[in-house]
């Protein structure tokens, strides 16, 4: 896997890429707020833009820390789909506040080994909310990895929430997959 | 007298230190405690009286181009009190051009925004309110958090915020001397329901973190750190997950 993850891409991606992929997520998220769809259905639409514009290996590896190194292709596998099912339903029902939002998406700053995309949500009746996206396209493709909220970081906040449902479960992966599947 | 609480801030948050980054928690059983009722208070009171308000209709997400609503009146009527505290504060951090436009955002929406119930200021004037407090003054004058602490009510703090808090409340609110009883009763009831509103608003957040948290503590104390790190304008170290 490793391996795999080190291959340099034949073509290094930009800062209007990086800027136009974190769009064009952004404007899918908010096509699906807006759509009025029913919850269960939202969350599998969120599910699929995770998975179409997301790292979900990258995220689901870096939450889960140094237990994901020593875990077999198969659970691992196993818990990568248990998390896009978690993240897609905690962060569908977050995104909701943003219903009749606009979100503008600015320039692209490059950061340690990837890019970091700014983006403002102007929710009507309170101050603008920064949204921070980072993205990488170490798997190939432009897919982003963290996004950081007022300040607030999603992956460091997974890592200890994982962690501690890790704990809770005395490090059984099995019990803590079970329980991922249910949570979010 | 007045100096009691600075004096008690800076030898407070001479107490704690922690690596770079991270925030000392020495007294996280007692933390934990507070935690735990703090919790309950907002399972048995707070998320209750903030799905009536939601109920109500009243908090309802405001649209563009349509009136606020009630909950959205008070809540502009209590932050708009707050602000001259905010400008001493700015002035105290040697900040002049926050200071002038809270200036200005207080005078356009105390008159033509009512004594404060509309946002003209924010939403034609582009002046939306700059915040900041006492504890951030703590800060630019150089004085570190000190220790994570968890407060009864208020939440998550830190001895810094603490103190700041305090300053805030008791010493620098210009308007103490002009308002009257009733005027500073009804400026507090204001930004006391405004807090339910914003509950009801943001309430699945929330309920996500204090209700359906592994460890509704560790993500409050994260949240808070990591958004107060924030607002202070203090660097964060990236994650860079294929880096590791």
């Amino acid at each position: 896997m490793g391996g795999v993850m080190a291959v340099t891409p034949a073509h290094a991606m930009t800062a209007a890429e990086a800027s136009t992929a974190i769009r064009r997520a952004v404007d899918e998220v908010l096509g699906i707020i807006n759509s009025g769809r029913p919850p269960a259905q939202m969350y599998g639409a969120f599910a699929g833009v995770f998975q179409r514009h997301a790292d979900v290996d990258a995220i689901s590896r870096s939450a889960l820390g140094p237990t994901a190194r020593q875990m077999d292709p198969s659970s691992f596998g196993q818990f990568r789909e248990a998390m896009t099912g978690y993240v897609a339903r905690k962060y569908g029902r977050r995104f909701q506040e943003f219903l009749g939002s606009r979100i503008e998406v600015g320039a692209a700053r490059p950061l340690k080994s990837f890019w970091a995309v700014d983006s403002t949500a102007y929710l009507n009746g309170r101050s603008p909310m920064r949204v921070e996206w980072h993205i990488s396209d170490k798997t190939g493709q432009p897919r982003f990895f963290n996004l950081i909220i007022e300040g607030v970081n999603m992956l460091a906040s997974e890592r200890e929430e994982i962690n501690a449902m890790l704990a809770r479960r005395k490090g059984d992966v099995g019990a803590l997959i079970a329980d991922l599947q249910q949570a979010g | 007298m007045r100096l009691v609480p600075v004096v008690l801030a800076l030898s407070l948050a001479g107490c704690a230190t922690a690596p770079p980054g991270e925030i000392a928690d020495p007294y996280e059983p007692m933390n934990r405690r507070v935690h735990a009722f703090n919790k309950a208070l907002d399972a048995n009171l707070v998320r209750p009286a903030a799905r009536m308000v939601k109920g109500d209709g009243a908090s309802r997400p405001p649209v563009e181009g349509q009136p606020p609503g009630v909950m959205q009146m008070v809540g502009n009527f209590g932050s708009n009190l707050s602000l001259p505290g905010k400008v001493v504060n700015s002035l105290l951090q040697g900040r002049p051009e926050p200071a002038v436009k809270n200036t200005f955002r207080f005078a356009v929406n105390t008159t033509l925004g009512l004594g404060g119930l509309f946002d003209p200021a924010g939403s034609d004037f582009a002046l939306p309110e700059i915040d900041t407090d006492f504890g951030e003054t703590l800060h630019v004058w150089g004085v570190p958090s000190g220790a994570y602490l968890e407060l009864p009510l208020l939440g998550p703090s830190t001895e810094r915020d603490l103190a700041g808090k305090i300053v805030d409340f008791a010493l620098i609110d210009p308007l103490d001397n002009v308002l009257t009883d009733e005027q500073k009763l009804a400026g507090t009831a204001a930004r006391v329901v405004s807090k339910a509103g914003e509950r009801a608003q943001f309430g699945s957040t929330v309920d996500s973190v204090l209700h359906e948290s592994a460890d509704s503590y560790a993500q409050t104390r994260l949240l808070y750190t990591q958004h107060r790190r924030y607002e202070l304008k203090q660097e964060e170290d990236a994650i860079d997950p294929y880096a590791e």
